[in-house]
């Protein structure tokens, strides 16, 4: 009787850590689709804060073409400030946060995927709305191609480090606030050059070396960004 | 060996006497406030210890006292 | 070696010796800085190009050198406090980033003063000063994110990677600022460039900086006991010293 129970296979499924990152992206893709607000609401705050330069400042060519490049970006920063407060705090309100972080695939790497879903969510879009913004403030063409350029190397660079912030202020009361605090002087750098880059263009200078070193930001950030993210996450999921 | 001649001279410093008066001046004021508050902060922290040591001494928890005592309520 | 370490980690070593300590820098320190200022006040040679208003320098320079050197403690103690868990380097971080901010605050404001004569303007956007002013951001950071959260120990190891991750940047921060202050400023007129001072000029500067590191220890070994005195209220050591009116 106690001698032969049948004996119970049982199966273990080994979810590659590819697999993992594709799932978190996806997952994050489509409950943003879901719930639209989050989407837009970068959007129009980068639009609509645009707008307040011309109609606070004055909507001369003049000073619109000379403050338009830092204007945009410094509108994208915002932006991207803005949307990261819900990076983290809707799989963290609901559980799914902690459940990640137990997880065998390694913590950094779906930080990592979660911050590729919030720059395709957020960075991506500003960067197809910035030529319209470029054309309303009579931006040429040529310094538009080149603005776009530094947004789509830059904006990955601000959704990695903004990731750091949205982990460390996680739970905290006036999360959103502080997280500003923390990130903007972390945001400079790309700031400088972002707009830098285009300067050089609108004067006619070549700009792959600046584009060079915006890239040069991408990877360190690609590179060392997650594992910061990570520590944050873990260290705020064990204080909450 | 004097940069200055007198002592009005060297108040005065060819007219560049408020700004290099008024740079030492809020470096003594900062460091000594740095100072002062550091001191301010000692003493309140041992104020505090003392009080707690106080009442634990005096046999009541040491924590802070209980915002309601339910013994006093009977069942029946 | 573990022994060693641990017994350097503990707070009532660290409080015993920071006793001993404190009198020397306190006495140093103050003897070091009052000397280098005065010499460089009063003593110090007229500066052929600025006049006298370069007297500032006796200020601004060790200011803002300790402001940056004390990030980078913080950051030594950071790495310390994730890799080790010393309290002690957590207790650092939370004494020392006031007077870091502190120190940042008077090397901008200093900076600024000696700017209306020398450019006959309050501020300008200069390398120096703007990445001086984005260290002031990041120590309020480190401040604000410090005394947000209310769990000791998880607010020590999010304040580590905040510093450390602020450390990080700091190098890019400098190159940045310094290559957007050469796009936007036509006459490159640097603040402090570094001439050939002569001795009569150096030696009361070292004189300066030397003292108030100094000083900076007897303060941060002070603010440290007193964390220490109210962290490790509850143990028997701190109360028999309370009792015994210690000060």
């Amino acid at each position: 009787m106690t001698g032969n129970a049948p004996r119970v296979k049982v199966a273990t499924v080994h979810v590659g850590t590819g697999h993992a990152m594709w799932a978190v992206v996806r997952r994050d893709l489509r409950s943003s689709f879901r719930q639209r607000q989050d989407l837009l609401n970068p959007l129009l705050f980068f639009f609509m804060v645009v707008t307040l330069f011309p109609l606070g400042v004055s909507p001369e060519v003049s000073f619109l073409q000379q403050a338009g490049t830092g204007i945009l970006w410094v509108a994208a920063l915002l932006s991207t400030l803005l949307s990261l407060d819900h990076l983290y705090r809707h799989d963290f309100d609901d559980g799914t946060l902690e459940q990640m972080v137990l997880q065998p695939q390694p913590l950094f790497l779906l930080v990592l995927a979660k911050s590729l879903a919030h720059w395709l969510l957020t960075g991506l879009p500003l960067v197809v709305l910035a030529p319209v913004l470029g054309v309303m403030l009579h931006l040429e063409g040529n310094s538009i191609a080149v603005l776009c350029l530094t947004l789509l190397i830059g904006t990955p660079v601000l959704s990695l480090i903004g990731a750091i912030g949205a982990a460390l202020t996680l739970g905290l009361k006036a999360g959103g606030v502080l997280l500003s605090l923390l990130i903007i002087p972390l945001y400079i750098p790309v700031l400088i050059f972002g707009t830098g880059t285009v300067a050089a263009a609108t004067e006619g200078a070549p700009v792959q070396g600046y584009l060079a070193l915006m890239a040069a930001f991408l990877v360190l950030a690609l590179t060392l960004a997650p594992f910061a993210a990570a520590s944050a996450l873990r260290i705020s999921l064990s204080n909450s | 060996m004097m940069a200055f001649d007198s002592l009005s001279a060297f108040w005065a410093m060819e007219g560049h006497g408020p700004y290099v008066w008024v740079c030492y001046g809020a470096f003594v004021l900062f460091l000594s406030g740095l100072a002062l508050w550091s001191r301010s902060r000692r003493n309140a922290v041992l104020r505090e210890q003392r009080r707690l040591l106080r009442l634990e001494e005096a046999g009541a928890p040491a924590q802070a006292p209980a915002a309601a005592s339910f013994s006093r309520i009977h069942p029946s | 070696m573990w022994t060693l370490f641990h017994k350097f980690g503990s707070p009532k070593w660290f409080y015993g010796m920071a006793n001993k300590l404190m009198p020397w820098l306190l006495v140093l320190g103050v003897g070091l800085l009052v000397a280098g200022l005065v010499w460089g006040l009063a003593f110090a040679p007229k500066d052929y190009l600025q006049g006298n208003s370069y007297r500032i320098i006796f200020i601004h320079v060790p200011s803002a050198f300790l402001a940056q050197s004390v990030y980078i403690m913080m950051a030594v103690a950071a790495l310390v406090t994730l890799v080790w868990r010393m309290k002690l380097a957590d207790l650092f971080v939370r004494s020392v980033a006031p007077v870091g901010a502190v120190l940042t605050f008077l090397a901008l404001f200093t900076g600024a003063v000696w700017g209306k004569p020398t450019w006959g303007t309050w501020w300008i956007w200069d390398a120096r000063l703007t990445s001086m002013l984005i260290l002031l951001f990041l120590y309020f950071g480190v401040i604000v994110l410090g005394s947000a959260i209310s769990d000791d120990k998880g607010s020590a190891r999010a304040v580590a990677v905040l510093i450390l991750v602020g450390v990080v940047n700091i190098p890019i921060i400098k190159y940045s600022v310094e290559w957007w202050n050469t796009l936007h400023q036509p006459a490159t007129f640097k603040l402090t460039e570094k001439p050939s001072m002569p001795p009569e000029m150096w030696v009361p500067l070292l004189l300066s900086v030397l003292g108030l590191y100094l000083w900076f220890g007897w303060l941060a070994c002070y603010r440290m006991q007193t964390e220490i005195l109210w962290r490790e209220r509850r143990t028997r050591w701190v109360r028999d010293l309370v009792q015994e009116g210690g000060h």
